[in-house]
């Protein structure tokens, strides 16, 4: 295949007609398609992370943060000073970029342990402001009001339209982020994971791709934040803590790091289980505690990882007999 | 600032630094043994003073043997986190083990909310709670429980890792495991040991920690970031360094509170650790170190 072609459009292309048959095959309930569309919108922020986590091996406790800087300025933008939506929108990707860059220069010097500390640092210091800038942000009871997305004369004011606007863009970035992986700076990526020194010491410059990683899953973040804002029309800070830095992480391991697949499969599994799971309120925490223990004793590749190792067992099950 | 109010700032911030100290000092003994940073070590705070109160209520024994049971049950919680979880994983990458303990943190959590809900509890001072003025400052005798014990605990460590032999023989594992294994030391029994002591230096600081600052089942994220936070001031490398640390953390951000402000305490605390961290990775008091490719 030609470098110049889009990789994978395939498989994305099959993705998409599932997501335009979806409503149909759910019989147009809009309890379930909300759902869908929650999880598209979370399913855009994993995949930043698992390119971020999965393939370049840097860790990230601060992408709730991230998401929440997106939504609360596009908020702010068009609920408080009225600007257009597509400023509000723009202003809040442009700004998460902005922080992640000016963020992530000194931050991503740090490796490991070091990393997920400053990360955790930044998103607390970042949820304190949430909560305390009170005439901003509206502080702990969250700010109101924000408009619904309109472009042209059509306005989204139907659950079905916005599943449609969060899915189109889950499968937008998909594509994006597939491509990504399988291009010369996907395979710098994965040597940079490797082994930072041996990827140096090709002359992959790490710094540089680090920051350029981290800053893309933080525009994914960024987009998600904005669809989250008008979508709700309303946020509150209380979504964009710690608690939500580690859902994020678990979507990623559970799916599978380093399968962008795996961590929308991981997302839409994670966002529906409370809906079945009556009762789950109090044990959703621990859930997602078990989930993050057991993934790495017993499956360190997510779910994705679980499957291949499935399908080659059945495979070597049935030459033989 | 008059005397007074400087004291008042002053002992306000050692006796919280004193609980930061005590966290710092369980990060550094895991990872002077293992090379692993505790996701958990917050977890071990919030238990020491939760379950103090949990005890107090369920079987009401007295103040002294509940906190006791509390630093023990954690002690515990430190043994069943190493053999369950920390053993079966221990070759893994850096990011796993992030992820593993992270795990045990929010499971810890989730079950302590799952038990006794999300309220705010409150533990009765150790011994009243007339203030005693000094110098014109006010101070709750909970504060003289609070850094008395802590020196102790610390002494009590200093103790132990210069003069037992159980002590050396941990301090051998964290300068080479390879060593201390061939001299005949169980680097297993080590890396036990170590997360038992290391939840016990926490829930130590938890527990006299709560009469002051009441307790609920999520205190321990901001607790144990501030306990790593102390690490970095003082080296992580360094078990006294990082005590020192967590006093001088407290100290800093009583200060900040009083001077600046109150709501972006914890702000004022992890802006001033980012920049040591970016300025000095191996901390204000730690040898920068060599990594080995």
């Amino acid at each position: 295949m030609k470098s110049s072609t889009l990789r994978q459009l395939a498989p994305v292309s099959a993705f998409y007609v599932l997501v335009l048959a979806t409503p149909t095959l759910l019989s147009y309930d809009y309890y379930y398609l909300s759902i869908l569309t929650m999880a598209g919108i979370i399913a855009i922020i994993v995949m930043g992370l698992n390119l971020l986590l999965g393939f370049a091996g840097q860790i990230s406790l601060g992408h709730a943060a991230l998401f929440g800087i997106s939504a609360y300025t596009t908020a702010v933008m068009t609920a408080t000073y009225g600007f257009p939506l597509a400023v509000g929108m723009l202003s809040g990707v442009g700004l998460t970029a902005v922080v992640a860059l000016v963020v992530g220069m000194p931050v991503l010097k740090l490796k490991g342990y070091y990393l997920a500390m400053a990360t955790l640092g930044f998103g607390l210091i970042v949820y304190i402001f949430f909560n305390e800038a009170i005439a901003l942000t509206g502080g702990p009871s969250g700010f109101v009001g924000i408009p619904q997305l309109h472009f042209g004369g059509f306005t989204f004011d139907s659950e079905l339209s916005y599943f449609f606007l969060v899915w189109t863009t889950v499968t937008v970035v998909l594509l994006i982020s597939l491509n990504l992986i399988h291009s010369r700076i996907g395979r710098a990526l994965m040597a940079l994971h490797a082994s930072d020194k041996a990827a140096q010491s090709m002359g992959i410059n790490v710094a540089r791709y680090k920051l350029f990683i981290f800053v893309l899953s933080a525009i994914f973040a960024g987009i998600a934040g904005v669809l989250y804002a008008h979508y709700l029309s309303f946020v509150a800070p209380s979504s964009f803590g710690f608690h939500f830095s580690v859902q994020l992480i678990t979507m990623v391991v559970l799916g599978g790091m380093a399968s962008l697949w795996g961590g929308i499969a991981g997302t839409v599994f994670l966002t529906a289980m409370p809906e079945f799971l009556r009762a789950y309120e109090n044990m959703e925490v621990i859930i997602y505690g078990l989930i993050l223990i057991l993934c790495m004793m017993y499956l360190p590749q997510g779910m994705a990882g679980g499957v291949s190792k499935l399908v080659a067992l059945v495979r070597r099950r049935l030459g033989r007999a | 600032m008059d005397l007074g109010t400087f004291l008042q700032f002053l002992a306000a911030g050692l006796t919280v630094g004193s609980t930061y100290g005590l966290a710092a000092l369980g990060f550094t003994i895991i990872f002077n043994t293992t090379g692993i940073i505790n996701f958990a070590q917050g977890e071990f705070v919030m238990l020491g003073g939760l379950l103090a109160v949990v005890f107090m209520h369920w079987l009401d024994p007295g103040l002294p043997a509940a906190v006791f049971l509390a630093v023990l049950t954690t002690t515990l919680v430190g043994l069943v986190m190493e053999r369950l979880t920390i053993r079966p994983v221990q070759h893994t990458s850096v990011i796993n083990l992030i992820i593993v303990t992270i795990g045990v943190s929010i499971t810890i959590r989730g079950l302590m909310m799952l038990l006794w809900g999300k309220d705010t509890y409150v533990l009765p001072a150790f011994s009243g709670t007339t203030p005693i003025p000094i110098l014109g400052a006010t101070i709750a005798p909970q504060s003289f429980w609070i850094l008395g014990i802590t020196l102790l605990v610390l002494a009590g460590m200093r103790y132990f890792f210069s003069r037992t032999i159980f002590g050396r023989a941990m301090l051998a594992c964290s300068f080479e495991p390879k060593a201390a294994r061939l001299m005949g030391i169980s680097v297993e029994r080590m890396v036990m040991a170590s997360f038992m002591l290391s939840a016990f230096v926490g829930a130590v600081g938890g527990a006299i920690l709560t009469p002051l600052t009441m307790t609920s089942y999520d205190v321990g994220v901001l607790l144990g970031l501030k306990g790593f936070a102390a690490c970095i001031l003082g080296g992580l490398g360094n078990p006294f360094g990082a005590a020192a640390g967590g006093l001088l953390l407290g100290v800093l951000e009583a200060f900040g509170a009083g001077l600046i402000s109150s709501a972006y305490k914890d702000a004022i605390a992890f802006v001033v650790i980012l920049a040591i961290l970016l300025w000095r990775p191996s901390g204000l008091f730690g040898a920068p170190d060599t990594e080995r490719v």
